[in-house]
């Protein structure tokens, strides 16, 4: 298993590689630079700017340095927030983003599979109907239009909750911006959820379990429930994957400082630094979420783990 | 399990309590719109980082709740008769928030900071006015000591200028012209300007940034007066999202909003009423058209879209928020212009006449619904542009223009004015100091934010014998003629004045509206 795992890091890297090599030359190609800005600067002064970040030498020395600070796990400089450095930006932001993004995933895995296995149970019933009626509302209904109707009811009018900003990370805090971000998953999981439950419960091994007179309970929690999760479990990587990154959307209503707008307003600041940064750490997350997949593949599914 | 779920639900618990220990200080929720880059006053650009770095640090002069100068860590100071040197005495017993004192090395430190061309300081050049800046930014000059400023004694700060420059007191509250603390900066380097590291002198001192969430300030208790202070620190709220804050606003928790969508000004207007300020503001809007291309080098074609633009009816209709129109290229309200601004020829003709009138301009120079004149309309994405580009390309139509609209991002937008890659495309500008010479000398011949290449050597003549002049009137007599060249031969077209929009809670007084929307913490106060 850790050979499995070493092998998969392994061959991440010269993916890695030609990653960070496309997206530092297509982000030269682009239009304008990181001291454009609705003021021109003075040419002289321009000139400064751009010798002091090194932007002035040719564009293969540029790219020899980064990738040579790169191996010694330095992100280099941001060239807009000039007092931190790509790294502490990044290391900054990421608990935000983790523990909104950790709670929105728990929200999401514990509400989603719930809901779904009750839809099975209940299946084209009332109840069914009900959950499928929500899940239409968090699949459809787009995250920037929820969060302000949900800043109004609950923030403005009932006074409920603050309408934003991270308190500490308090879950009075937290609340809204949880729930605008778990919902979409939530509502996918389910739907994953009941489909492969309702199949399961058809199964062979559980029409037995019930001959034997097996508790409904004891049946879905001991024998349905694993199996079931498969294809959950497939979807929960990418969902991880977008929750752990952040979402521009939620943490700008919100006002809560976390990751996901470095990427968005990096790009459009032509900040070259901050954007290959986040680059980077995206994409060893998901291959780190990846590989978790997997290995949670093999825990739930003995015929994988055999293999 | 037992034990990790009372470990969280303990953690969950002291959460909740930090979250909501009470705050015994006065706090001013400010909404501050987007993310400060810096602290450093020498590193910053944006008017929200001015927010901040302008409570934090005080220049030898300092805005009064109006913002006009009064004196700041200068206790007065005198003039030579011909302009060119002023000498500041400092204040006695004024101190860093370290309690060492602040010297008037501390000035010509920073001074020689700013221009050194290695430090590559974005707005070095709004104090080129001091002697030799200028050659020692641009890097003719190698000597950071031929600068013009000297400290005299540890309590007398000279500052020669390179001509004179009557705005200059207005130019030594930007803060290019705020003093750093050299002791700190030599022990610290790049990272003095770190919570913990930074050390500054104005009556608030920064404990807490948290990027992209807030900078907190608290009293400086070092500063010359901190008993004067009603508000305890500043709590600015990075925030770009102006309808989320204004709904934070809705529920108590900003204070002071620095703008809101102009689609809810009417709502603002209706339900909170007295509380969204819309004041003029010393900025202008316009269209630049690129001169360097037929059709747009003839004077009267340039004219003629002139003319045909509308804007009495964009700030009231367009935008909703009651912009003023513009007729002259300096907004008017600035200072040293009291003869100023010029306006075009046609302000007061009625709109329909304006229209015929553009219309024969037009046909002279072989134009009309037989044979469109196409054009391009650039701007930089946003909805309140495009929703003027949409108007005015509707207010050409009837001249037989035909627009296509293109839009970019910002940084895409200005490299595209900056190259000469445009044929109409949207600018803006803010003033930077309370002189006509800041807007006029946008349409100098050879400077690079003349995105529309117009010159006129007559124009260029006079902005430079005004560069030497003393008299004030005289000055703005020759200034009035230089603009009155401008708008006759059509250089851009203006379209409206800018307007501050401030939303500020009945909790809130001291707050005075002002041309250069400048509203220093220190003069503000807060009831609970």
């Amino acid at each position: 298993m850790i050979a499995f795992a070493v092998r998969r890091l392994l061959t991440t890297i010269p993916v890695l590689l030609i990653a960070i090599t496309a997206c530092f030359f297509i982000l030269r190609l682009a239009p304008g630079g990181p001291f454009d800005q609705e003021r021109a600067l003075p040419p002289e002064v321009m000139a400064n700017l751009r010798a002091y970040y090194h932007l002035d030498d040719p564009l293969i020395y540029q790219y020899l340095r980064y990738l040579g600070r790169l191996v010694q796990f330095d992100l280099g400089p941001s060239f807009v927030t000039k007092d931190f450095s790509v790294a502490r930006q990044i290391a900054i932001g990421l608990p935000y983003t983790l523990i909104l993004g950790g709670a929105a995933f728990l929200v999401a895995v514990v509400g989603g599979v719930a809901a779904g296995i009750y839809g099975a149970l209940y299946q084209n019933r009332i109840p069914d109907y009900g959950i499928a009626g929500i899940v239409m509302i968090g699949l459809v209904v787009p995250n920037f239009l929820i969060a302000p109707i949900l800043q109004l009811v609950f923030g403005v009018e009932l006074g409920w909750l603050p309408v934003g900003g991270w308190g500490n990370g308090s879950p009075y805090y937290l609340t809204l911006p949880v729930i605008v971000l778990a919902l979409p998953h939530v509502a996918r999981i389910s739907r994953l959820m009941r489909g492969s439950m309702i199949e399961t419960l058809n199964a062979n091994f559980i029409k037995t379990a019930r001959a034997k007179g097996i508790g409904r309970r004891r049946i879905i929690l001991r024998h349905a429930l694993r199996p079931a999760l498969t294809p959950v479990v497939s979807y929960l990587g990418p969902a991880a994957g977008y929750l752990l990154t952040g979402s521009i959307v939620v943490e700008q209503i919100f006002g809560i400082p976390g990751i996901g707008r470095y990427f968005i307003n990096a790009a459009l600041n032509r900040d070259y630094g901050m954007v290959l940064g986040t680059v980077i750490f995206y994409m060893a997350l998901i291959v780190l979420l990846n590989l978790l997949v997997d290995l949670a593949y093999a825990w739930l599914d003995p015929k994988v783990r055999t293999r | 399990m037992h034990h990790f779920l009372k470990a969280l639900v303990s953690a969950v618990a002291l959460c909740a309590v930090t979250g909501l220990s009470p705050a015994a200080a006065v706090t001013l929720n400010l909404h501050n719109g987007g993310d400060a880059t810096s602290l450093d006053p020498q590193r910053v650009s944006g008017d929200w980082e001015n927010r901040i770095v302008g409570d934090i640090f005080e220049g030898l002069v300092t805005e009064d709740a109006k913002a006009r100068p009064i004196p700041g860590m200068a206790r007065d100071w005198t003039i030579s008769d011909d302009g060119l040197t002023y000498t500041f005495n400092l204040k006695e017993g004024i101190k860093w928030s370290d309690g060492e004192p602040v010297k008037a090395s501390d000035f010509v430190f920073a001074f020689k900071r700013l221009m050194d061309p290695e430090q590559a300081a974005q707005y070095a050049y709004l104090q080129y006015p001091i002697k030799n800046a200028e050659a020692i930014n641009t890097g003719k000059m190698d000597d950071l000591d031929a600068l013009g400023v000297k400290a005299i004694d540890d309590r007398t700060v000279e500052i020669t200028l390179e001509r004179p420059t009557p705005y200059y007191l207005s130019a030594l509250l930007h803060y290019t012209a705020y003093p750093l603390p050299e002791h700190v900066l030599k022990e610290k380097g790049d990272a003095w300007v770190q919570i913990g590291n930074i050390v500054t002198n104005g009556p608030y001192r920064p404990v807490e940034w948290v990027p992209g969430s807030h900078v907190l300030t608290e009293k400086n208790p070092e500063w010359s007066d901190p008993e004067s202070l009603d508000i305890d620190g500043v709590k600015f709220f990075t925030l770009e999202d102006q309808s989320a804050a204004l709904r934070r606003y809705r529920a108590g928790e900003f204070d002071i909003l620095t703008g809101f969508p102009t689609d809810q000004y009417k709502w603002l207007q209706e339900n909170r009423p007295g509380e969204a300020r819309v004041e003029p503001f010393a900025g202008l809007y316009y269209y630049v058209l690129n001169t360097s291309r037929p059709p747009l080098d003839k004077a009267d074609v340039r004219k003629a879209l002139s003319m045909a633009v509308y804007r009495e009816i964009i700030g009231p209709n367009v935008l909703g928020t009651g912009e003023l129109p513009a007729f002259s290229w300096v907004p008017p309200g600035i200072g040293n212009y009291e003869s100023g601004p010029a306006y075009v020829e046609w302000k007061d003709m009625a709109y329909p006449q304006r229209v015929e009138e553009a219309k024969r301009l037009l046909a002279e120079a072989g134009h009309g619904p037989d044979n469109p004149l196409k054009l391009t309309l650039s701007y930089n994405t946003d909805d309140n542009h495009k929703r003027i580009a949409v108007a005015v390309a509707a207010m050409w139509k009837p001249l037989g223009v035909d627009v296509e609209l293109t839009n970019a991002e910002t940084k895409v937008h200005y490299a595209n004015l900056r190259q000469g890659t445009f044929e109409v495309g949207r600018a803006g500008w803010l003033a930077d100091y309370d002189d006509p010479t800041n807007f006029l000398d946008l349409l100098k011949s050879g400077i690079e934010m003349n995105y529309g290449r117009w010159t006129n050597p007559e124009y260029d003549a006079l902005l430079n014998k005004a560069a030497e002049m003393q008299n004030l009137e005289e000055r703005a007599a020759t200034l009035v003629k230089a603009e009155t060249i401008a708008l006759e031969d059509s250089a851009a077209i203006p379209i409206y004045y800018y307007v501050s929009r401030n939303v500020v809670s009945p909790q809130i007084s001291g707050f005075e509206d002002n041309i250069k929307d400048i509203h220093r913490t220190r003069w503000l106060a807060k009831t609970e």
